[in-house]
């Protein structure tokens, strides 16, 4: 790899750049790591590309998962959807397809996020606000009306209350006499980062990732093209992490669902090539696309050598990305446009497999047809018009990505080896560890903002006087209540009989420790809510209270 | 501000939004700044909101929201304090408000909202400025 270096002129490179003035803002990235004015093959002098580049398609994938990448095919354009009531956002699925987008991801609302139903008063103000209000089983045949599950791929964002959403889906693809075996998507599942960052939290944290293995277990047996679990750093970061952080603790969090799953039974080549990842697509290209190239090469690396992983799809790090939601600015939201499309641009020099790109008026309020299609113009001009697709990893081998991918792999070593310290991930959650380390860097990033030591356009920097506002979506006030008479018309038509047997199952299994989500279809099928299944579910688990938040 | 008592900010997240970056930068700044901050974390009814402003005998509330909900919630605490006899406690609300309910808040007795990228400063100086309403 390394080259032989003209030194002498290396020297008088080296002693314009000392007499040159110093930048105004520190050089850093924007997770505050220095950058070096240049990168030359001196910081590359021990590099071995078989051992760690490879090429793409194999060991250790850290120039992508696939032979050919986007070359090949393009990555699936995924635009986050969800808001009022299942019917309202079955509309909005069929306008983004009829659009030209390849997959659906589903945005709940924050009662159903929570693991509640729409007639809680702690829902009050909320139903369907933040997504699609889901209660019961009659929501989600709604949410899918008219949508073939059995071609088209669905991605759900859901937690705490995964296992209900994932039996009303299971329940509803047995219904309309889908074959579970064809469906393809994904559901996020990942309840150890609500602990960290997300804080969408119902149960105590080891029967959350009980939880959470009882799908992948489940799925792994019988939905086998899914991915049971969406193993996410994205809302770590959007907390405030640095980009470091999000990579070890999302990377931490996967290997201890694959320990869950080994200790459930599971061979480890069963089940981990079905795990897949979702990162954040940040502000700052370079340190993004190292995030994911030091992402594969870590977790390949883990599940062949710790794990003993024999199958390729094991060691195969896939993962989604979304444009970073905390990027955006409410003062001249246009210019989120531009953020977005720098942020999607490093997702797929990157090596994404699906992309999510926020509207430019998401912190204003949820997507406007108008805003949503411009996110997803914005892929389909990266796809269609810019060439990047045309080569594999073109910045592999670049001095400064493979040096920068090497220091994001060391740094997320030492985090593994301070959770190691801790105990492990559920006493190193006990003790608030990476909430701490969150937070941190969360404050440390505001102190540099209101410093200027790292401008942001039209905040801190090149404001407006006089800003336009938006056209944006309102969600009518009505859908609550609309919501909450059509749950009570579900309750008052169904037995009440099966309800009480189905669910005093669903306790049995819990008690017995065994794997939830048969008894869990019965009890949603007899048109249990969300809320009554998560409470037949706390009075075995037990709750947890905001103490730990 | 160093003779005198520093002021007793509650901040609040209230219903189920768990977005909680923005209140614990802001909390931490505040405390910086020499404010006694109060943060009860989240998920509180606002109840319960009411009684830790009136335990802790707070000169202001602070009240962050990022779901929309804002216009529920918000008129619900105004009225609950004033219904507790807390209507000197001062109200700001920080997070993800439209401009167009900016009035609406202030019209029920927001001082003042406080938008993303705020710089930290401008709390600060807002609150040295506005001072205390309970111990004036």
């Amino acid at each position: 790899m390394a080259t032989a270096m003209d030194r002498k002129l290396w020297a008088q490179w080296q002693k314009e750049i000392e007499n040159a003035p110093p930048p105004v803002q520190p050089p850093t990235t924007v997770s505050s790591v220095p950058i070096d004015p240049l990168y030359t093959p001196d910081n590359l002098e021990d590099f071995d590309y078989d051992t760690e580049l490879g090429y793409p398609g194999q060991f250790p994938y850290t120039r992508g998962v696939h032979a050919t990448m986007h070359r090949g095919r393009l990555w699936t354009m995924r635009q986050f959807a969800g808001f009022g009531t299942a019917r309202q956002t079955n509309e909005r699925f069929k306008f983004l397809v009829a659009k030209g987008q390849t997959g659906l991801s589903t945005a709940f609302d924050l009662p159903t996020l929570m693991g509640i139903d729409s007639d809680d008063p702690r829902s009050l103000g909320e139903v369907g606000r933040l997504g699609v209000a889901v209660d019961t089983i009659e929501d989600m045949r709604q949410l899918f009306d008219g949508i073939d599950i059995g071609k088209l791929s669905v991605s759900m964002t859901i937690n705490a209350p995964a296992v209900v959403v994932m039996a009303f889906y299971l329940a509803h693809a047995q219904d309309s006499g889908v074959d579970w075996r064809s469906l393809r998507g994904t559901i996020q599942n990942d309840t150890l980062k609500e602990f960290h960052a997300q804080n969408e939290i119902y149960f105590p944290p080891e029967p959350s990732v009980r939880l959470t293995v009882d799908v992948i277990e489940f799925c792994t047996r019988h939905v086998p093209k899914w991915n049971p679990v969406s193993v996410s750093g994205y809302h770590i970061r959007e907390a405030g992490s640095t980009a470091v952080q999000e990579l070890a603790f999302t990377l931490a969090d996967g290997f201890h669902y694959i320990d869950q799953g080994l200790e459930r039974g599971l061979g480890v080549d069963e089940f981990a090539g079905r795990l897949s990842f979702f990162f954040n697509a940040h502000n700052d290209l370079f340190e993004e696309i190292a995030k994911y190239r030091a992402a594969r090469r870590v977790w390949a690396e883990r599940l062949r050598n710790h794990y003993g992983a024999k199958q390729e799809a094991s060691c195969k790090l896939r993962f989604h990305a979304q444009t970073a939601g905390c990027t955006l600015q409410d003062k001249q939201p246009e210019v989120n446009l531009i953020r977005v499309a720098y942020q999607a641009l490093a997702a797929v020099l990157g090596g994404c497999q699906s992309l999510h790109t926020n509207s430019m008026d998401e912190t204003l309020a949820l997507p406007s047809e108008h805003a949503v299609t411009l996110a997803l113009r914005t892929q389909q001009v990266l796809a269609h018009e810019t060439g990047v697709t045309n080569t594999v990893d073109p910045l592999g081998g670049s001095y400064f990505v493979e040096t920068l991918t090497r220091q994001m792999e060391q740094e997320a070593g030492r985090y593994f080896e301070r959770i190691e310290e801790l105990g492990g991930m559920l006493p190193a959650i006990d003790r608030g560890f990476f909430r701490r380390e969150i937070a941190d860097a969360a404050f440390a990033y505001q102190r540099e903002v209101d410093a200027k030591h790292k401008l942001i356009v039209g905040v801190n920097a090149f404001q407006e006087a006089d800003e336009k506002p938006l056209e944006l979506l309102e969600i009518d006030q009505a859908v609550e209540s609309g919501q909450i008479e059509s749950l009570h018309r579900v309750k008052a038509d169904r037995s009440q009989d099966d309800l009480d047997r189905t669910l005093a199952d669903v306790r049995r299994a819990a008690e017995a420790e065994e794997n939830t989500m048969p008894t869990l279809i019965d009890a949603v099928r007899a048109r249990a809510t969300v809320g009554e299944v998560m409470c037949a579910l706390a009075e075995v688990y037990g709750r947890c209270d905001a103490t730990v938040v | 501000m160093s003779k005198q008592p520093s002021l007793r900010i509650v901040l609040a997240k209230v219903g189920l939004d768990g977005h909680d970056r923005g209140v614990k930068v802001v909390a931490r700044g505040l405390r910086d700044a020499g404010f006694h901050v109060i943060y009860p974390g989240l998920w509180q009814a606002p109840e319960a909101v009411i009684r830790t402003v009136a335990d802790e005998d707070a000169d202001w509330l602070g009240i962050s929201l990022l779901s929309g909900t804002h216009m529920t919630l918000v008129p619900r605490l105004i009225e609950q304090l004033r219904e507790a006899g807390l209507g000197h406690v001062g109200v700001l609300v920080g997070g993800i408000i439209p401009e167009a309910d900016i009035p609406k808040l202030t019209e029920l007795g927001v001082a003042r909202v406080f938008g993303p990228g705020t710089p930290m400063e401008d709390i600060v100086q807002f609150l040295r400025d506005s001072g205390s309403r309970t111990h004036a």
